[in-house]
């Protein structure tokens, strides 16, 4: 049913702009067909061999990628050890809880010109920022699951007599480890915001430096081109990440409501 | 087999301790399956965990083959009322069951046929992939027990087992308890507050008194086996005793009159 | 009580230990500045009158732009809510415009309505809106048949069953989504701020663009970044507040269970 609603939404919602920015004629809103054309020709209409990539795609949509798929992997590699040690330790969490409340509620886009002065424009400054900004949302659910984890779950380990090690492996990874998604995905919105901003402000490659350079230009259809494409990486990534979860979370009773 | 001495458990200080068991004592020998019943707040549930080393006491000492009870003891398996929160969603029905023979030094493959051979002793012969929250209440406690038998525990501790699940399916994890105990070597706790299943499947009905907790009477059960839930449930004497035990279960009076305490005499009634 | 103390004592020994690693050199000082100067400068900004300026002009933003968000967002969600057909419609366009991240959007907003509060205002009702529609209709969705059913069993009409039963039910969800968006507004603010500059009128963004001309003052940088934090804090605590106040019988409930 979904699948139907959100197939008549789209064609509704392109055909419905074609037909009204064709007539309104306005430059600051092009005809989707007039931005999907620039797209083609901006990023897809390379050889075959590139996966139809052209130099100016693997230029700059690589590197964007790339910096959030970094920043993400360093945000979890920090985020979820420290959050399952911190969960399980509610003494030393409740010294740090001032702390994490502030970091939580630091607006995250502040990090990036601290970063710039730090590292000057370019690649780091974009990965610390996106890094910096991600391992919240990862962090602070994670000691949420891992704090969380039934008594009585820890309780059978005991009576069973399962190791620490395997205590942690078997019993609070796994009951952890849907709330760890929920910080997750909230940390993949974040990357996207912290990367086109960070691109935006210092950087010299990437699909936030396009759009930079796209405005500069008053090149509208280009502007426009960047935030498809963003809407669409976007679309996707969340799409990918769902699938992941559906995969490791398959016996969580809470999946599929939706 | 198993001897529990002078047992106390205190929880809290001061104002607002709270004494759940006072100076238990009981003996079970080998192979017995006893029933330990009480009325609400009597300590049943503390006692079981001291008995599983799960809880320390506040005084007393529990031994177990010789040995005494510091640390959950080697050869023995607890089964909990609540077998919703005590089986991992996120294992499948055959690796929950396996969990307990993790700790020795069982191949993956041997793991497995030890937990397949489990599941069916109770009757759940072809579920082994599916995960908990796929089957029934009383599948998922079937599942529970397997996993409890899959390690060959000597000791084998029940809190209320069957306390969420509905009466007719109760029935069935009785006599599944009952013939746990005639076919295997081991020895069988059960806490429960069904008067009539603690006479039905015990070989002794321990009552305990109201909080704080201490044997209030030590009742043998002479009733035939194999034991059948109508038949047995008719005999004249599971009538005197289930109402005997409702009796001493109900009745708040802390002083017991001399010749109702302690083991009745071997000759009967 | 006991967990106040510890967490302050958790702050004071974190800035303590950031204060030794720069006099100790450990944190290069050409690279961070000392903790007890950010401290100072954090002090002395709440005396400057230009920061004031800035720092109530992105109150003053965020203010108005929540107004609108919610006045809008709320009744649009209990409407699209409540309607079956409309709801999974704008379901499916709400997945596919969320993902565009709203930072995106800062260019073209500030080239199509120029600099002003109107841009910023503009900015912020864009991006905070989805998290209130999104926690309205799914709050709306998720409301108890029965709980309705029986209300209509009354007498009562649809529109009064909304009203009585339906929005106070949701209402928890759609608190959560406005504190989501408060957050989305603030980050909108300060990162529109930046990237346009001072011209775009005073902001706490604005100001920390200003500092970041030339060789960048770290030490004002950090502080004001400090100020953002508290700000950020701030405003969700008075929102959770609020949502207390507001929300007695929901959260009295959630207590007694425990």
């Amino acid at each position: 049913m979904r699948w139907l609603w959100r197939c008549v939404v789209l064609i509704a919602g392109v055909a419905g702009w074609q037909l009204w920015a064709s007539a309104a004629g306005s430059a600051f809103f092009p005809p989707l067909s007039a931005i999907v054309t620039r797209m083609h020709r901006m990023w897809f209409s390379g050889p075959a061999a590139h996966l139809f990539l052209t130099p100016d795609a693997t230029a700059n949509i690589a590197p964007s990628l790339g910096r959030v798929l970094a920043g993400l992997a360093i945000a979890t590699v920090i985020g979820l050890p420290l959050g399952i040690v911190l969960g399980r330790s509610p003494v030393v969490t409740s010294y740090l809880n001032p702390l994490l409340q502030f970091a939580r509620a630091l607006p995250v886009v502040t990090l990036a010109p601290v970063f710039i002065v730090l590292f000057k424009i370019g690649t780091q400054m974009e990965v610390a920022t996106i890094a910096f900004g991600t391992v919240w949302p990862i962090l602070l659910n994670t000691i949420d699951g891992a704090a969380s984890v039934d008594p009585v779950h820890l309780e059978t380990a005991r009576a069973f007599r399962l190791s620490a090690w395997q205590r942690l492996a078997w019993v609070i990874v796994p009951a952890a480890l849907p709330k760890a998604f929920t910080g997750f995905r909230l940390s993949l919105s974040l990357s996207l915001i912290l990367m086109v901003f960070a691109e935006l402000v210092g950087s010299s490659s990437g699909i936030g430096y396009e759009m930079s350079n796209a405005a500069n230009a008053f090149d509208m259809r280009f502007l426009w081109s960047t935030i498809v494409l963003l809407g669409i990486l976007g679309y996707l990534l969340n799409a990918l990440l769902g699938g992941a979860e559906r995969l490791l979370l398959a016996w969580h009773s809470d999946k599929g409501r939706d | 087999m198993l001897e529990v001495t002078d047992l106390s458990k205190t929880y809290g200080r001061g104002a607002t301790a709270h004494v759940a068991i006072g100076q238990l004592s009981l003996n079970v020998a080998s192979g017995e399956l006893v029933s330990i019943v009480g009325p609400s707040g009597c300590g049943k549930s503390t006692l079981l965990r001291c008995v599983a080393g799960l809880i320390e006491p506040t005084a007393g000492h529990v031994v177990l083959r010789g040995t005494p009870v510091q640390r959950v003891p080697d050869g023995l398996a607890v089964v909990f009322q609540d077998y919703g929160r005590s089986l991992y969603p996120w294992l499948t029905v055959r690796d929950n069951v396996a969990l307990p023979l993790r700790r020795g030094a069982y191949g993956r493959a041997s793991r497995r046929k030890a937990a397949d051979a489990s599941l069916a002793a109770v009757g759940l012969p072809g579920v082994g992939d599916k995960y908990p929250r796929q089957l029934s209440g009383g599948m998922q406690q079937r599942v529970a027990i397997a996993r409890a038998l899959a390690a060959d525990p000597v000791l084998l501790l029940m809190d209320e087992p069957f306390g969420s699940v509905d009466a007719q399916t109760r029935e069935d994890l009785e006599d599944l308890v009952l013939r746990v105990s005639r076919e295997r070597d081991i020895t069988i706790l059960l806490v429960t507050h069904d008067i009539d299943e603690s006479v039905y499947v015990g070989d002794r009905v321990i009552v305990l008194t109201a909080g704080p907790g201490r044997v209030r009477a030590d009742l043998p059960v002479r009733l035939p086996h194999p034991r059948d839930q109508i038949t047995t449930k008719e005999l004249p004497e599971f009538v005197r005793l289930r109402t005997e035990v409702s009796r001493l279960v109900r009745s708040r009076d802390e002083a017991t009159p001399p010749e109702e305490s302690g083991t009745r005499a071997a000759t009967g009634p | 009580m006991g967990s106040w103390l510890r967490g302050t004592t958790g702050i004071a020994v974190f800035l303590l230990l950031a204060e030794a690693a720069g006099r100790l050199g450990i944190i290069s000082r050409s690279a961070l500045p000392l903790t007890s100067a950010v401290l100072a400068r954090v002090v002395l900004l709440a005396g400057n009158a230009r920061f004031l300026a800035d720092f109530g002009a992105t109150v003053e933003a965020w203010a108005a732009g929540m107004a609108i968000t919610v006045a809008a967002g709320v009744p649009l969600g209990v409407l699209l809510g409540s309607l079956p057909g409309v709801r999974d419609a704008t379901r499916a366009i709400v997945e596919f415009l969320r993902p565009i991240p709203s930072v995106a959007l800062i260019l073209l907003v500030s080239l199509l309505l120029g600099p002003g509060l109107r841009m910023s205002v503009t900015l912020i009702v864009y991006g905070a809106i989805w998290p209130v529609l999104y926690n309205t209709i799914a709050g709306i969705d998720g409301v108890d048949p029965l709980a309705k059913e029986t209300n209509l069993a009354f007498g009562f009409s649809r529109l009064a069953t909304i009203r009585m039963v339906s929005v106070p039910s949701a209402a928890p969800f759609i608190a959560t989504g406005i504190r989501l968006a408060s957050a989305v507004a603030i980050i909108l603010d300060i990162a529109a701020g930046y990237i346009t500059g001072p011209i775009n009128g005073p902001g706490i963004g604005a100001f920390i663009a200003q500092e970041s001309t030339g060789a960048g003052d770290l030490t004002v940088i950090l502080a004001a970044t400090v100020w953002a934090g508290i700000l950020g804090l701030a405003l969700d605590l008075l929102l959770m507040a609020a949502q207390r106040r507001l929300l007695r019988w929901h959260h009295a409930r959630l207590g007694e269970a425990e």
